[in-house]
């Protein structure tokens, strides 16, 4: 059987989901198995080598770069798969779309960041604003608002046996009986 | 009249009520589960969630508020309710800010357990609202925060009807109706810390919160860890249904 190719991008996410994904212990020596690797902080590949069959997404998108890198795996991906609650419904990023109560939230949000919290030092009293930033977005957006998403597992991070079951059901085309044990928001 | 004296089927099966009890509670003695948010035991029940929607006779109705009569045939566990239950849940959690990573009462909030026994997987048919909604931290033991609040009227009945101190109440209407406290803020009012109304297990979900307490079960062991909600009322469990 032909190894199907499989990418993985973190955009606005911890890299617990990833983290998770090795929590599939010894069974990454199958999974290497059946799968290649191609874009993927796995290998440290920054760009796309060929077409793939599965992307796996964690994280929403908080800036443009994010919106840019889920639109680049929209089109390189023949499904792609929303991996974990920043990635399904912003997670603990999109808290920030939460607690915005003022007239100008984002300067708001930053100003608190960088300058006003409590245990902040900033001597130069400088907002980053490099222009190699990429340019943060008004509020932060689930993957399913930005492209469409084939497929969304919720947990933070989903666990190890969650991801295994479903590499192997999107692998063999089959959905997989999930036990309620595994299901998991949080 | 004989106690238990009203024969009536829920999906098929006989069950036994007395006369004005409600099709929720006759089911309950019957070890039969129908999911609810609003009712809680020893409250009065309210019927405003709707996930408790059962058909009787080919009729929705709620299941906490319905008397029980002589002959009916309530449909509880079918296709068509589970979907009906699954759409008021997920509304639930999309009209809210329900970040559960950070929410203290995760694993024990009835919500999510609805969640994960409903089989809900794909937030992908309503939007998110994300409203912007205040969290009230001025008392020295109670936090409020409204983004999670289900607008259950639990804390309002318990406050009412146990403590008889009318702390909460609703304010605004439509998709602005909001739970608000009899003064200024939490703090400005006379809510204790020993109230029924914010006592563990009368708020469903993360929306009162008792300060210094945070997370008190670990992961493993919170209420809903071990078991899907439900389970306790059913005798032959069933956990989740897709
Ligand atoms: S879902 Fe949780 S583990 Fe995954 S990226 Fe977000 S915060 Fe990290
Ligand atoms: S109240 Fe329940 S559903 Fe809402 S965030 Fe907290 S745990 Fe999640
Ligand atoms: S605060 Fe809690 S108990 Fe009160 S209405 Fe809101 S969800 Fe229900
Ligand atoms: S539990 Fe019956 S309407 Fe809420």
């Amino acid at each position: 059987m032909k190894k199907k190719r499989i990418s993985t991008i973190s955009l606005a996410g911890c890299f617990g989901c990833h983290m998770s994904l090795l929590d599939i212990d010894e069974r990454i020596l199958e999974l290497v198995k059946l799968v290649e690797f191609d874009r993927s902080p796995v290998n440290d590949l920054k760009r796309f080598k060929a077409r793939c069959d599965i992307g796996f997404i964690e994280g929403g998108c908080c800036n443009e770069e994010n919106v840019h890198t889920l639109r680049k795996f929209r089109r390189n991906c023949d499904v792609l798969v929303a991996v974990g609650q920043c990635a399904v419904m912003g997670g603990l990023p999109v808290m920030r779309n939460a607690i915005m109560h003022s007239k100008d939230p984002l300067r708001e949000c930053l100003e608190t960041a960088y300058l006003n919290s409590p245990y902040v030092y900033n001597p130069t009293n400088d907002i980053p604003n490099d222009p190699a930033l990429p340019l943060i977005l008004d509020k932060v957006y689930t993957c399913a608002e930005v492209v469409k998403m084939d497929y969304q597992i919720p947990g933070c991070p989903p666990s190890g046996d969650i991801l295994w079951q479903a590499i192997n059901a999107l692998l063999n085309g089959k959905p997989s009986d999930l036990p309620s044990e595994v299901i998991k928001f949080d | 009249m004989v106690n238990n004296a009203i024969v009536f089927k829920i999906d098929g099966v006989e069950v036994r009520g007395k006369p004005g009890q409600t099709i929720m509670h006759a089911a309950d003695e019957a070890g039969i589960y129908i999911p609810r948010l609003c009712d809680v035991e020893g409250l009065e029940p309210q019927g405003s969630c709707r996930v408790c929607t059962v058909k009787i006779n080919g009729r929705t109705a709620a299941a906490c508020t319905q008397p029980v009569a002589p002959g009916i045939e309530v449909e509880n566990d079918t296709l068509e309710i589970r979907n009906c239950r699954r759409d008021i849940v997920r509304m639930l959690f999309h009209e809210g800010n329900h970040l559960c990573p950070c929410c203290e009462a995760s694993g024990r909030c009835e919500l999510q357990a609805l969640g994960y026994r409903l089989g809900i997987l794909q937030p992908d048919k309503y939007p998110y609202l994300q409203p912007v909604r205040p969290v009230d931290a001025s008392h020295p033991d109670i936090m409020l925060d409204t983004n999670r609040c289900i607008r259950c009227g639990r804390c309002i009945r318990a406050s009412r009807h146990m403590d008889h101190k009318n702390v909460f109440g609703y304010i605004g209407r439509g998709i602005n109706k909001q739970v608000g406290v009899n003064g200024k803020n939490l703090a400005q009012t006379n809510v204790h810390i020993d109230d029924h109304a914010v006592a563990p297990g009368i708020c469903p979900v993360g929306c009162i919160i008792q300060k210094r307490r945070g997370f008190y079960d670990p992961v493993g062991q919170r209420r809903f860890d071990l078991h899907p909600i439900g389970t306790e009322i059913e005798k032959t469990p069933k956990g989740i249904k897709k």
